[in-house]
């Protein structure tokens, strides 16, 4: 079964066409990458699955179109960490990763044991068990994202979202997030859809990347089909070259010879 | 495991709360221009209970005070603290706005209009410029709670005028302009009515009528629901405060959730208003105190302000009629002077300083 099938997404915001006829399709297990220049529609095609916006087209998560899922029920199939989550002053790491139970948390009730048990899990997963009374807004930029992803994990959500993970992290940050991430895939069977800026680390973890270009998918495939030269010069604009790496291509960014000395 | 150190705290900090209000109304019922012997005054409310008959030594005159003067005006007291420092907590939570108060959203000034409306031109006095010193007219509570529902309702329709991705901030704005167009409004008509000024500045600073068991059976209905949504709602705020991506991620419904929040909080402020004046000051600090003292989350936050809202409340107004006795200052007076300089020594010695 497939984790993600969406077809034809459209998504209109304030009169300019976002996303314009999409199709993306996430085999469960997989990691796939969304990559595109700025203003492409990447993060807007995570919100669309994530069910923050009005959408046209059918998306389907784990078989089950989404206009048929509650929110509660959807929130317990997908989790998101967007981009630049909000920090809450005074919230300690124990109760912001806790407020990923909410969907198992009946409207008046409140966190079973179990809640309490699950939060804790994660928190040890994530190496984050000495922080758990620190208040989140204390934290650094790297801590601060693995108890992002601390409170998704804990929904239990079988789909990960992730946007642009690693924007405010430095480079072995980087990599410690994603290895973590990819771990985590394995020991969880999740599924992981990461918009993604580097496009090196993009196609180092990915698994098949998507391509999207002013609305629409420009290409999709394995990281070695959509890394190159030509693709990222035609939808980026810009002047690349591509290297063959262990784990895939890495892109290096060259200057153009006319700007030189 | 910390969490059940902290709900061990968060325990000690409700049993606080709980002996706080009892001392605070006992505190309120025993003294005034008559003082008499606390534990004579808990026996003599013990008395109101059926089936309890305690021998308290007080005679027929102090017990009429205890329990027909001082009795309804503590327990208004309590309830009027109870609901503005909930709803405050509620509005900051709400608009993740500390500054937030009860009567951001246009609550003061409708009722402020209202009620300069109703006095400024006798309203429902009978007599035009009638005996002055004779107390407010019965329509004042009834003008005030209008006029606080009806600025609300206005700042929510102007606010959902943004169109569907309007944004808590939206609101605020709204509630800006509706306040500064009915305050415009207020000041005309003051201008208009300089003979009424006194009487209508003793309004807005706050008075804590004493008209026996009848405002509090006014409100009360008010309060109890008030109440009951906001603490049945309350972990919703805390899913809230992490913002409305993740909160619709999490399965809420951010806006609805806000919107009940809202105009629960609003409901309940305005029939505060409509009974004790615009007593400011309580809806911020209450709130604030509690989150400094006792954690952030609005599981705590909210049932506390509730109680030390209620016994804040009662003890300035036990200092309000007593400091200048037999005079009243108006107790909005009172809860700023004594209530600014208590919150400045709580912000100084917590260590949590983030609001």
């Amino acid at each position: 079964m497939n984790a993600l099938e969406a077809l034809g997404v459209r998504v209109a915001l304030g009169g300019a066409t976002i996303l314009d006829g999409v199709d993306l399709t996430v085999a469960a297990g997989e990691w796939v990458a969304v990559i595109g220049p700025n203003g492409a529609g990447k993060s807007t095609m995570l919100r669309a699955v994530g069910g923050l916006l009005p959408v046209a087209g059918s998306i389907s998560i784990f078989g089950t179109p989404t206009e048929r899922l509650t929110r509660r029920q959807r929130a317990r199939l997908v989790a998101t960490v967007a981009q630049s989550p909000v920090v809450p002053a005074g919230m300690t790491v124990f109760d912001y990763a806790l407020l990923g139970r909410t969907p198992y948390i009946p409207p008046l009730g409140r966190e079973s044991s179990a809640d309490l048990a699950a939060a804790g899990e994660v928190l040890a997963r994530l190496d984050l068990e000495r922080f758990a009374g620190r208040q989140l807004d204390t934290l650094s930029g790297g801590e601060r994202q693995r108890v992002f992803l601390a409170r998704a994990l804990a929904q239990g959500a079988p789909l990960l979202m992730l946007d642009e993970p690693t924007t405010a992290l430095d480079i072995g940050h980087q990599q410690d997030v994603l290895d973590l991430v990819d771990e985590l895939r394995r020991d969880r069977g999740l599924t992981v859809l990461a918009t993604m800026h580097d496009l090196s680390i993009a196609g180092e973890y990915a698994d098949r990347m998507v391509l999207l270009a002013a609305g629409r998918v420009a290409a999709s495939g394995t990281p070695r089909e959509v890394l190159t030269e030509e693709l990222l010069a035609t939808h980026y604009g810009a002047r690349v070259r591509v290297i063959d790496g262990d784990h895939g291509p890495l892109v290096v960014p060259v200057r153009s010879t006319a700007g030189g000395a | 495991m910390t969490k059940i150190k902290e709900r061990k705290r968060q325990a000690g900090w409700v049993v606080a709360g709980v002996v706080s209000v009892v001392v605070a109304a006992l505190a309120g019922l025993a003294f005034g221009p008559v003082n008499l012997p606390p534990g004579s005054v808990a026996a003599e409310v013990l008395n109101l209970i059926p089936g309890v008959h305690i021998h308290s030594g007080l005679d027929e005159r102090e017990i009429a005070i205890v329990t027909q003067i001082r009795l309804p005006r503590v327990v208004l007291a309590l309830l009027v603290g109870a609901m503005l420092a909930l709803a405050g907590g509620c509005y900051q939570g709400v608009f993740r706005n500390p500054l937030a108060d009860p009567h951001l959203l246009g609550v003061a000034a409708g009722a402020g209009l209202a009620v300069t409306a109703v006095i400024g031109f006798r309203i429902g006095t009978g007599s035009a410029g009638g005996d002055v010193t004779s107390g407010l007219p019965l329509t004042t509570p009834v003008a005030a709670f209008i006029g606080a529902v009806g600025a609300v309702v206005l700042t929510y329709l102007l606010g959902a005028s943004g169109g569907r991705d309007r944004s808590p901030a939206t609101l605020i704005l709204a509630g800006v302009a509706v306040s500064a167009f009915l305050a415009a409004a207020q000041t005309y008509l003051m201008q208009r009515n300089v003979d009424a000024i006194r009487e209508i500045y003793s309004w807005l600073l706050g008075r804590l009528a004493t008209a026996g068991w009848h405002d509090v059976l006014v409100i009360l209905p008010y309060a109890v629901v008030t109440g009951a949504i906001l603490l049945i709602f309350r972990r919703e705020l805390d899913v809230l405060s992490v913002g409305d991506d993740e909160a619709t991620g999490l399965g809420l419904h951010p806006q609805r959730s806000r919107y009940i929040l809202l105009a629960a909080a609003s409901l309940g402020t305005a029939a505060a208003v409509s009974v004790s004046g615009l007593i400011g000051f309580v809806g911020i600090i209450v709130p604030h105190t509690v989150r400094l003292l006792a954690g952030s989350s609005y599981r705590v936050i909210l049932p506390l302000s509730v109680l030390f809202g209620a016994a804040f409340l009662a003890l300035t107004d036990l200092v309000a009629r007593t400091v200048a006795s037999p005079a009243e200052i108006p107790i909005g007076v009172v809860t700023a002077f004594f209530g600014a300089p208590f919150f400045v020594l709580v912000l100084r010695t917590t260590k949590r300083v983030s609001l």
